[in-house]
């Protein structure tokens, strides 16, 4: 059984977002780039399953569409376990071209299940994942918190407005996770990193269609109004402040 | 020419966001000059189906195939795309909530569209086509131009507020015509809590951190919770340490709302937590540190122990109901 994991490269979460002086651009100078964070929980989770699945899942391949720039989150990816990677060398513009060339692959190279995160912190497009099932035709779970084999049929669970469901589709599909899939990110060890560099990392150029949509321009959200401080000693102000003067209760 | 907008059901029931979408749409298909069309999947009474007429829709489509009892990504994307396309829609409107989420990108790659999730506004243009969006989880907006002849959005909850006006509503059967041997989703098991405010609905949250200090000071909080009808929330680190269930963690690696208050007691304010809250309409903290940088993204602030400055909130909360 082989297993793909679709990793995105973001900016480190706790970066500051800063616009270019005409605004028509985001400022990504000193930015720290990392794998997005619900990749890395998939890809936690795919190493789990192989190592527990006594060989029966093959290969962890993981793919990116991305320029080189994105290869030493790739590489740490391979250093925490992934067997192999592949990049698309296309510098995306959306969420289409990136599902659309990720199909592209995939249809010359089969896996049984591919795993994608719910959203990437960046442009937070929350469509990778499905748009890539459906180029595919195979089904697809969204907002899975668990993932696991039983003998050799895949079971999750998808979280629903207050609750779970237990589902099973057939293989090979999509499952798109988030929060639950998998616990703590892996650590690269130094005999990861060192194992990293010599695993394969086929680059391919793009096959797929073309984008359908460009980001034209950004903006900061309104800057708040300065805090109003209430009296810790008078702390029951506040449910009068809450009614009269900003009117939600 | 039409907008066509997907209007979930929860046990045959619409919840305040389906009007919040529905208007939306409208408003849409009123610079467009075109129809909006509702699309109602599985069983939903016939006066629940009329109550969107209150907010702009024409005509309500009601898809009841077999093959959607459970929701199947697949078949749901089949459904929608094929009354879009019936409908000669312009532009289709998701929320981006759980459902939004799974069906609205294969729709999109059905109809060959361009999409934009989480979207904040209506459209700052219609020739070219350019929305406003969440990036960076509600850190910047983002300005998109999506280029193809048809579009998805799905609209980022509590953005855009109920409006009411009134149209006349026809309600007609559609069906989606789906292949049963092509979608396979089995559902196994389902299991919900029954009786709690679900977060991602709650118009008021109350929400602890690490500085609440132990599990068992929740008590004032979830009662302060209760007077006001509020949803409960924490902090990841509280979530992780089990002092409060997973699904109630907010953030950017947990569930990301929009209440009209949230109030965060002994939360720090990271900006990883921001993520999951920043949209909310009014922000209450309360923390013993002056310079937390959740007092910085809030409406009004408290400096103290949260301990000692939850009681008094109940008393406040309990005296206000009684009044009100
Ligand atoms: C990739 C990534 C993703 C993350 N995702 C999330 C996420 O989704 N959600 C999330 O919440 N965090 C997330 N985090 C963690 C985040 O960075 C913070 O560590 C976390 O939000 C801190 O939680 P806290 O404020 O409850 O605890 P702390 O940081 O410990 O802060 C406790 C606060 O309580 C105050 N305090 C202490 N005692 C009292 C008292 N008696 N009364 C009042 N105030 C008091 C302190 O001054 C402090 O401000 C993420 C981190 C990373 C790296």
């Amino acid at each position: 059984m082989k297993i793909l994991v679709c990793l995105s490269n973001v900016p480190d979460t706790t970066t500051k977002i800063k616009l270019s002086g005409d605004q028509s651009a985001l400022d990504m100078a000193g930015v720290q780039w990392v794998i997005n964070p619900w990749d890395e929980l998939a890809l936690t989770r795919a190493l789990d399953l192989k190592e527990k699945s006594e060989g029966k899942i093959d290969t962890i391949t993981v793919i990116t569409v991305g320029e080189s720039l994105t290869e030493p989150t790739i590489r740490k990816a391979l250093a925490v376990g992934a067997d192999d990677a592949v990049r698309i060398n296309l510098n995306p513009t959306d969420d289409y071209e990136v599902a659309s060339n990720i199909a592209a692959w995939v249809k010359n190279n089969p896996y049984d299940i591919i795993l994608s995160g719910i959203e990437s912190s960046d442009f937070n497009g929350s469509a990778v994942g499905g748009m890539l099932a459906e180029f595919l035709k195979i089904p697809s779970v969204s907002s899975v918190s668990f993932l696991d084999m039983e003998g050799d049929k895949p079971l999750m669970k998808r979280e629903i407005p207050g609750g779970t469901e237990t589902i099973r589709v057939p293989m090979p599909f999509v499952a798109i996770v988030q929060k639950g899939i998998a616990l703590d990110p892996r650590i690269p060890a130094m005999r990861g990193i060192m194992m990293a560099r010599k695993k394969e990392l086929t680059v391919v150029e793009p096959t797929g269609e073309g984008a359908k949509s460009t980001y034209i321009g950004f903006a900061m959200p309104k800057a708040k109004a300065k805090v109003k401080m209430i009296d810790a000693e008078n702390a029951g102000q506040l449910i009068t402040l809450l009614h009269e003067e900003a009117k939600v209760i | 020419m039409s907008v066509i907008v997907y209007t979930e059901n929860w046990d045959g029931k619409f919840k305040k966001s389906s009007y919040e979408l529905v208007s939306y749409a409208h408003a849409i298909a009123s610079e467009l000059g075109v129809e909006t069309i509702a699309i109602s999947i599985g069983q939903v009474p016939e006066d629940q189906l009329n109550v969107l007429a209150n907010y702009g829709a024409n005509k309500v489509l009601c898809v009841k195939n077999p093959e959607l009892a459970v929701l199947d990504n697949a078949a749901y994307a089949s459904a929608i795309a094929r009354a879009a396309k019936a409908n000669n829609a312009q532009v289709v409107v998701f929320a981006n909530n759980f459902t939004g989420k799974a069906v609205a990108p294969r729709v999109a790659v059905k109809l060959e569209a361009g999409m934009a999730n989480s979207v904040t506004t209506l459209p700052l243009s219609f020739s070219p086509f350019v929305v406003q969006k969440n990036i960076f989880n509600g850190k910047a907006q983002g300005k998109l131009q999506i280029n193809s002849d048809i579009k998805v959005l799905s609209l980022a909850q509590n953005s855009f507020g109920i409006k009411e006006s009134n149209v006349s509503l026809t309600i007609e059967n559609f069906d989606a015509q789906l292949d049963s041997s092509k979608f396979n989703t089995e559902l196994i098991e389902k299991n919900t809590v029954s009786g709690k405010i679900i977060l991602t609905d709650a118009e008021l949250v109350v929400s602890g951190g690490r500085g609440m200090k132990s599990p068992d000071n929740w008590g004032p909080l979830e009662e302060l919770a209760a007077i006001l009808g509020a949803g409960t929330a924490c902090s990841r680190p509280v979530a992780d340490e089990g002092w409060r269930p997973h699904s109630e963690h907010v953030g950017q690696t947990g569930k990301v709302i929009a209440p009209n208050l949230y109030i965060a007691l002994g939360i720090s304010g990271a900006i990883q937590h921001l993520a999951g809250v920043s949209s909310s309409k009014v922000i209450v903290a309360v923390n013993t540190d002056p310079e937390a940088p959740f007092f910085e993204a809030a409406d009004y602030g408290i400096l103290g122990d949260v301990n000692k400055i939850l009681p008094k909130l109940v008393e406040a909360a309990k005296a206000f109901k009684a009044h009100s």
